[in-house]
């Protein structure tokens, strides 16, 4: 039997991963911006878990935004990649610091 | 009857029209023009000053007393110029425009080449003025006024050859001990406004008894009473002005300036403004038998030692300077023992004398061609008659000879002192009467090595042709001449270049007629002014104290006072003094030599003035300048500058370039904080929670 404390793990792995992949992984903007999506998902998960938990659909009206939003959100992160590449000419995550203080 | 305030005003400004007229106007009026001004708003305020006396003496005019002109008001503090006449006002007003008057006529003569003729008489005629509203003052503020004028006009009188290096040393040391006094006096007139409410003289006269029983918490154990820290503040301020030990330092520097200023200012008028003022606040110091007792003691040491060294001066105008000082510790021994009658007797009587004394050594210094040291002169009689005989006068004065005027008020002062029981008086009597004795030596000494003797200078060309045609040529071509002193670098001491010869009319006149009160000042006036009650209420003495009104008892008249000096001691001692002087000076030179070497130490004791100017160059100058050095150094440089502006700047930028490095740039490490963060936030919240 799965129960709601399976779904919130699975979400608190998922986050976990995100995380993980945010700081270990220095090589590449594209992994940054798979993470990101990764998140939004473990985030997505909980969402679900908890409506059907309280049989309340307001959590699954929610994911169907999270999920648009973040859709437009990675078409502006790769399209600011692209602008990125052209300029710098890298996507390597550890040579961009140019907000460096 | 009452004097009006027309005449008043008058006597006060027509002087400073004058130096106005001279000093802005110098150019235009010329060299004629700026002494006629001067000499006659001076002659002006001269007169009306002899008239206000005779209408205050014989015309049975009212004292006067009357606010003028309101000068700023604070709150309730109301600063006035007024007038308060009274006889002892009155007298101080004759005795300044009177030498003032004659010191105007004689610089015409000693001034005559110099470049800075107009300057000079605007400087003078602005002294008058000013010493005129310092005497003529009904309050303190006015009187702090005129007191800070005077210094201004004797700083700048002082340093008159401006191109000397030694005049600007001698005005600026001037300047400086002046300050000292002024301190002190000036926290004397805030603390009777402090206790008193009021800076006018009749009124804090009138309130004074109300000081009794008031103290002052000064230290932490100890009350002051307040008259006595009045007394002795406002008795600072006249240490100042009128040179006493520890402030005289200043007095022989200032010989500096021109010979006539010497005269007017630092010998008949502005040095004895702190003797005028100590008589005129008579109600408050007889409050105080310890501010008094002060005075007596810092009075007499002046007296005695400052004469010692003018023994030992070789310069004619030191030797009278020192002697000056001298007086004027008389004087403030008269003070410290009640006598203000006395005090204010021989400072008239002074006043006279003494500018006829700096006067005669003026016509010297001019006969001589600006030779002023006393060892190249000698037998100078048969040249300059009239200097002679006037300085003769002068200097009997000084030495206190029965009938002339210095013997009058100067036997008071003595008797006095003997009279008085006020702690200090035994040490006091003790050095008025040794005073007595130098005062005599130095007086005839500047005498024999003047006028008698062998000649010790050599008339380098011609043969003493002094006469009219060349009378131009020998006028001084002033000492101020930076330049032409230069040129005069081949003179030697001792050579002239043409023979002394007397001065001209406008300096012998002034000389004939200072030497007229010399002489007869003190018989005339030694009844009513010492003794009877001439002063009425302008001087208030208390009746325990009043050691004049006892020697009134055995007063008998002038002549019998005279002829009675002849047999008491300090006459006696004056004699002594005239003996070892003629002896050793006159018949004997080579004894001064050994003596010179026989009291070696003594002399290098006097002639070093005791080491008070090396000490307080040390002490305060040197210390001055190293603590100014240590403030720029350690408290500018390093505490200012270095760790409060630098240090707070380097500060901020160290604590700026240690956040710095948080600031990596790199996205995930900012993600990483923003995790941190709401962890620790987090946890927190949820360590409170349990």
């Amino acid at each position: 039997m799965i129960t709601l404390s399976h779904y919130i793990v699975l979400g608190a792995i998922l986050f976990c991963i995100a995380v993980a992949g945010l700081f270990i992984n220095r090589k590449n903007v594209i992994v940054l911006l798979m993470a990101i999506e990764l998140m939004l998902l473990a985030v997505n998960t909980n969402f679900v878990a908890f409506s059907r938990f309280f049989g309340d659909v307001g959590g699954q009206v929610f994911v169907f935004f999270i999920l648009t939003v973040a859709a437009a959100e990675s078409a502006i992160g790769l399209a600011i990649l692209v602008l990125l590449f052209r300029n710098r000419s890298t996507i390597n995550v550890a040579e961009i610091d140019s907000m460096k203080g | 009857m009452s004097l009006s305030l027309s005449i008043l005003l008058t006597i006060a400004l027509a002087p400073l029209v004058g130096s106005i007229l001279a000093g802005l106007f110098g150019k235009v009026i010329g060299r004629a023009g700026a002494h006629t001004a001067t000499i006659l708003g001076v002659a002006i305020a001269c007169g009306l000053s002899f008239y206000v006396l005779y209408q205050l003496v014989w015309g049975g005019a009212q004292n006067f007393n009357q606010d003028v002109y309101t000068w700023f008001e604070i709150g309730r503090f109301h600063a006035s110029v007024g007038f308060m006449v009274d006889r002892l006002t009155a007298m101080m007003m004759v005795v300044v425009t009177f030498v003032s008057l004659l010191v105007h006529l004689y610089t015409i003569g000693y001034m005559a080449d110099d470049p800075g003729y107009q300057r000079f008489f605007s400087y003078i005629s602005l002294f008058t003025f000013s010493m005129l509203m310092l005497v003529m003052s009904n309050n303190f503020m006015q009187l702090f006024f005129g007191w800070e004028a005077v210094g201004l006009v004797s700083y700048l009188l002082i340093g008159f050859w401006y191109k000397r290096p030694t005049a600007i040393f001698a005005n600026l040391k001037a300047f400086l001990v002046n300050r000292v006094g002024d301190f002190g006096f000036l926290l004397g007139i805030s603390a009777i406004l402090y206790f008193l409410g009021t800076l006018d003289y009749q009124t804090a006269f009138n309130h004074a008894p109300e000081l009794v029983g008031k103290t002052l918490q000064i230290t932490q154990n100890h009350a002051w009473d307040a008259a006595t820290v009045i007394g002795v503040l406002l008795f600072i301020g006249a240490m100042g002005k009128s040179a006493q030990v520890p402030l005289h330092v200043w007095l022989p520097d200032s010989m500096e300036g021109p010979t006539p200023i010497s005269a007017l200012i630092h010998a008949a008028t502005m040095v004895t403004a702190g003797i005028f003022m100590v008589a005129r606040m008579s109600p408050l110091f007889e409050l105080t038998d310890a501010a008094l007792s002060f005075i007596l003691v810092i009075g007499s040491t002046t007296a005695l030692f400052t004469g010692l060294i003018g023994i030992v001066q070789n310069d004619i105008k030191r030797v009278i300077a020192y002697s000056t000082l001298s007086q004027l510790g008389y004087m403030t021994v008269a003070l410290g023992v009640s006598a203000y009658n006395g005090a204010v007797f021989h400072l008239m009587t002074h006043a006279f004398f003494k500018a006829l004394l700096f006067l005669g050594a003026g016509s010297v210094i001019i006969g001589m061609h600006h030779e002023q040291d006393m060892r190249y002169m000698g037998g100078l009689r048969k040249y300059m008659p009239v200097t002679w005989i006037t300085m003769w006068i002068g200097s009997l004065a000084l030495a206190g000879t029965p009938f002339f005027a210095g013997f009058y008020s100067k036997d008071a002062i003595i008797e006095a002192v003997g009279e008085s029981h006020r702690w200090g008086a035994g040490y006091a009597y003790f050095c008025v009467l040794a005073g007595v004795f130098v005062t005599s030596l130095y007086s005839f000494r500047l005498l024999y090595m003047t006028f008698h003797g062998k000649e010790r200078f050599t008339v380098a060309h011609g043969h003493g042709h002094a006469h009219a045609a060349h009378a131009k040529h020998d006028q001084p071509h002033d000492e101020d001449h930076a330049d032409t002193h230069k040129e005069d670098a081949h003179h030697t001491p001792g050579v002239l270049e043409h023979a002394p010869h007397e001065s001209p009319w406008v300096v012998t006149v002034p000389l004939v007629l200072l030497a007229i009160p010399s002489i007869a000042i003190g018989f005339l006036t030694v009844g009513p002014m010492l003794f009877g009650d001439w002063f009425g209420k302008a001087i208030h003495v208390n009746e325990a104290n009043n050691v004049l009104g006892e020697l009134a008892h055995e007063f008998h008249g002038a002549l019998a006072m005279g002829l009675h000096g002849f047999t008491a001691a300090p006459f006696w001692l004056a004699f002594a003094g005239f003996a070892v002087a003629t002896y050793v000076y006159l018949f004997n030179p080579s004894v001064a030599d050994k003596a010179k070497s026989a009291l070696k130490p003594v002399y290098e004791v006097l002639n070093h003035k005791y080491w008070i100017d090396e000490l307080y160059f040390a002490v305060f100058a040197k210390g001055g300048v190293k603590l100014g050095e240590g403030l720029s150094k350690v408290g500018d440089a390093a505490i200012i500058d270095g760790a409060i502006v630098n240090g707070s700047a380097s500060l901020v930028q160290r604590i700026a370039g240690g956040a710095r490095r948080l600031q990596s740039g790199f996205l995930f490490h900012y993600a990483f904080a923003m995790i941190l963060g709401l962890i620790l936030l987090l946890g927190g919240y949820w360590l409170i929670g349990q």
